[in-house]
């Protein structure tokens, strides 16, 4: 009886450690790999680098934002995003007339924030009348190439455009009308280029000169082709980390939480002594699963949110606590060890629940109104108090008990009670 | 083993409590309010990893262009980071030339450099948003106290609570910390934290009333033993979640110590007023609003 609990207490330990390793660092035997729970986990955009934009639209008095407006801008706002080759953009819509843009990792924030903030509307402007001849909605097609440069000695960068048969209509009249005098092309109001007609232009095809390289005639382009928002849109707000920094506070908010961590593991078997060592053996756990939980949601880990689980574990150990201490007061009430760990759980379960429940509450509240990062700080946290509720209630029970009927566990002192009566 | 008579001494953590929170109305008073963040006023913040070490009047020349009342502070573990606050929502173009500002100075790259810009509409809406918050908090605890227990419990919690808020935010009127959102977060976290003390111990005074031994004391003999009782996890409790709390203070980032800090006060003060204040406040509502 006395070997076999102790040969299961080892097994549990021995599992827990090998669950702890998988979670870790993974396993790779043979053809079957496990890949470690801690790469599975995504990191927020505060940790890993990248740029957030959110974006309102603004009502015209004439012209309402409506929800068909709202889709179409968040497609044209893709289709530009394209063109930055960014991996895993979101883009999606928050409440009635926003948009947040999510763009990880990206290396030029300028570059993205240039092409998310312009409204586009591309116009051919008649200098003499300033009447608008063609809109963007005119134009069928625009792409970046290199054309002869005007001084003819070299090659520029341009725009090359082709108008919708309409388009080329009003085109080949207007540059009828304004042969000899300049048609200006603007964009969101912004002269990009002014040239003089030097002839009719039939055919509805044409080229933007004045893009400095051939990046920006191929911003300029993706611009065009996308074509303007149906909507203007304010920015309200732009976060961008730089990737380096956010790699710099990802390893070294790991360091500060995992120097807590040991030290509370420390502290529970420096006050406990052996029940304390099985306390940390089930903070283990409970780290683990919490891993495994957190990328079996596909959460997101922000620095908040690691914050939280740092937190979190404080407040598992509490768990653990409350426990050791009803233990002694049933042992202290006379009664056997094995009685009063039955009794200790059993009584200590609603005042756990009780306490955690109310936690779960701050922190759902916390979800609901909190943005991004914080959202990750809820999330851990609520994850967090769940499965430390759990391992703290069955885990450490069992242990517990396995290392009374091995012997190994026998009276008050052990639960590091000095001044026993 | 030397027992803590709380009820005895009761006058004196009351008193504590309300001289902390009279300093902190003071302060509050003196400084015409709290100092809102950029989170809540809108404005921009700059973090640069310079790479070596620098003088702040350096950065000061590069930022007097744009503005003169930016806040510049020196930050991570060898004083070779940068973090610069404005009340200004710089826009694209201002925020392009600052940054090339500092690339041609330090040579630094994108990679090294953070920014964040927000418009004053946002902050408008996350004060509302986090007054809200807090409001439904108070209450959800309150509800689900007065629900497990009784409302003379819930009430003597919800008290113990908006302390630990007051305190907290006494202690940022007084350090004129910038208040944003991670404060709020902050805020929320330590109300489901310090309400979980107040639990055990209420939990404790519930149980006690209904044994043999209490049939013959007061209420204040029955709250001294249920406090004496759980004290060793009251602050055994406080003290791991303190460790690793001051962990992150210490060792961590500029973004986590701006959780962290709030969270080391509210978790001394949730302690301090789960253990020493919320069961004299129950016994007087007790007293005051007796059981027919």
């Amino acid at each position: 009886m006395k070997s076999k609990s102790l040969i299961l207490f080892l097994a549990i330990v021995l599992l827990i450690s090998f669950f702890a390793y998988i979670a870790f660092f993974g396993l790779n035997i043979g053809k079957y790999e496990i890949v470690p729970a801690t790469d599975l986990i995504k990191l927020g955009l505060d940790l890993r680098g990248g740029v957030t934009v959110l974006l309102e639209a603004k009502d015209k008095p004439d012209d309402p934002v409506n929800d068909e407006k709202m889709e179409r801008a968040v497609a044209t706002l893709r289709e530009r995003i394209d063109t930055l080759g960014v991996t895993e953009p979101v883009i999606t819509r928050v409440g009635e007339d926003r948009i947040e843009v999510q763009l990880p990792e990206i290396q030029d924030p300028d570059r993205a924030l240039e092409l998310i903030g312009q409204t586009a509307q591309l116009e051919f402007i008649e200098e003499e009348t300033g009447a608008v001849i063609i809109t963007g909605n005119d134009v069928k097609k625009a792409q970046a190439e290199f054309a002869p440069s005007e001084d003819g000695l070299g090659q520029a960068p341009v725009v090359a455009f082709e108008l919708s048969p309409e388009g080329a209509k009003k085109f080949a009249e207007a540059t009828e009308r304004n042969r000899g005098k300049i048609i200006g092309i603007y964009l969101d109001k912004n002269p990009i280029s002014l040239p003089q007609v030097k002839s009719v232009i039939p055919d509805g095809k044409g080229v933007i000169t004045g893009s400095a390289s051939m990046e920006e005639a191929g911003d300029l382009a993706t611009l065009i082709r996308a074509g303007a928002l149906p909507v203007p849109l304010e920015t309200l707000s732009v976060t961008a980390v730089g990737p380096q920094l956010g790699a710099n506070s990802f390893e070294q908010s790991v360091d500060a939480g995992t120097i807590g961590i040991l030290l509370v593991f420390l502290f529970m078997i420096f006050y406990y002594r052996l029940p304390g060592l099985v306390a940390d053996i089930t903070l283990v756990l409970y780290l683990t699963l919490t891993l495994f939980v957190l990328a079996a949601l596909k959460a997101t880990l922000t620095l908040p949110g690691i914050a939280g689980l740092v937190l979190s574990v404080g407040m598992a150990v509490d768990a653990n606590v409350i426990i050791f201490e009803r233990i002694k007061d049933e042992l202290q009430l006379g009664k056997t060890l094995r009685a009063s760990i039955e009794s200790g759980f059993r009584r200590a379960f609603l005042t756990i629940f009780d306490a955690n429940f109310t936690t779960i509450i701050a922190c759902a509240i916390l979800f609901y109104f909190g943005a991004g990062p914080i959202r990750g700080f809820a999330v851990t946290l609520i994850v967090g108090v769940i499965i430390s509720m759990f391992t703290a209630i069955t885990i450490t029970k069992i242990m517990m008990k396995l290392l009374t009927q091995g012997g190994l566990l026998k009276g008050m002192k052990y639960f590091g009670e000095r001044g026993v009566k | 083993m030397k027992t803590l008579n709380v009820m005895g001494y009761k006058k004196i953590w009351f008193g504590i409590s309300l001289t902390l929170l009279a300093i902190g109305l003071v302060f509050l008073l003196i400084n015409g309010g709290l100092n809102l963040g950029m989170d809540f006023t809108g404005g921009s913040s700059i973090h640069a990893n310079i790479g070596k070490t620098f003088e702040v009047s350096e950065i000061r020349d590069i930022m007097d262009k744009y503005d003169p009342s930016a806040t510049i502070t020196h930050a991570g573990q060898n004083k070779d980071q940068v973090i610069i606050r404005t009340k200004i929502s710089f826009d694209n173009e201002k925020r392009i030339e600052i940054m090339k500002a500092f690339s041609d100075k330090y040579s630094i790259e994108a990679k090294d450099i953070s920014f964040e810009s927000i418009g004053p509409t946002v902050g408008k809406e996350l004060a509302m948003q986090s007054l809200t918050a807090l409001l439904l908090a108070f209450l959800g605890i309150m509800i689900y106290v007065s629900f497990r227990f009784e409302w003379r419990f819930g009430l003597a919690s919800l008290t113990a609570l908006i302390h630990d808020v007051l305190i907290m935010v006494a202690a940022y009127a007084v350090l004129q910390i910038p208040v944003n959102s991670t404060f709020i977060a902050a805020l929320l976290t330590i109300i489901g934290y310090s309400i979980n003390a107040t639990i055990v111990i209420f939990d404790k005074i519930r149980e006690n009333i209904k044994s043999e031994r209490s049939r013959k004391m007061d209420y204040d003999s029955i709250v001294n033993v249920a406090v004496n009782q759980t004290l060793t996890r009251s602050i055994n409790t406080s003290l791991t979640t303190l460790i690793t709390i001051f962990a992150l203070y210490f060792l961590g980032v500029p973004a986590i110590k701006d959780i962290a800090f709030p969270m080391i006060v509210g978790v001394l003060s949730g302690c301090y007023s789960s253990v020493l204040l919320a069961s004299p406040l129950w016994v007087a509502l007790r007293r005051r609003f007796k059981v027919s």
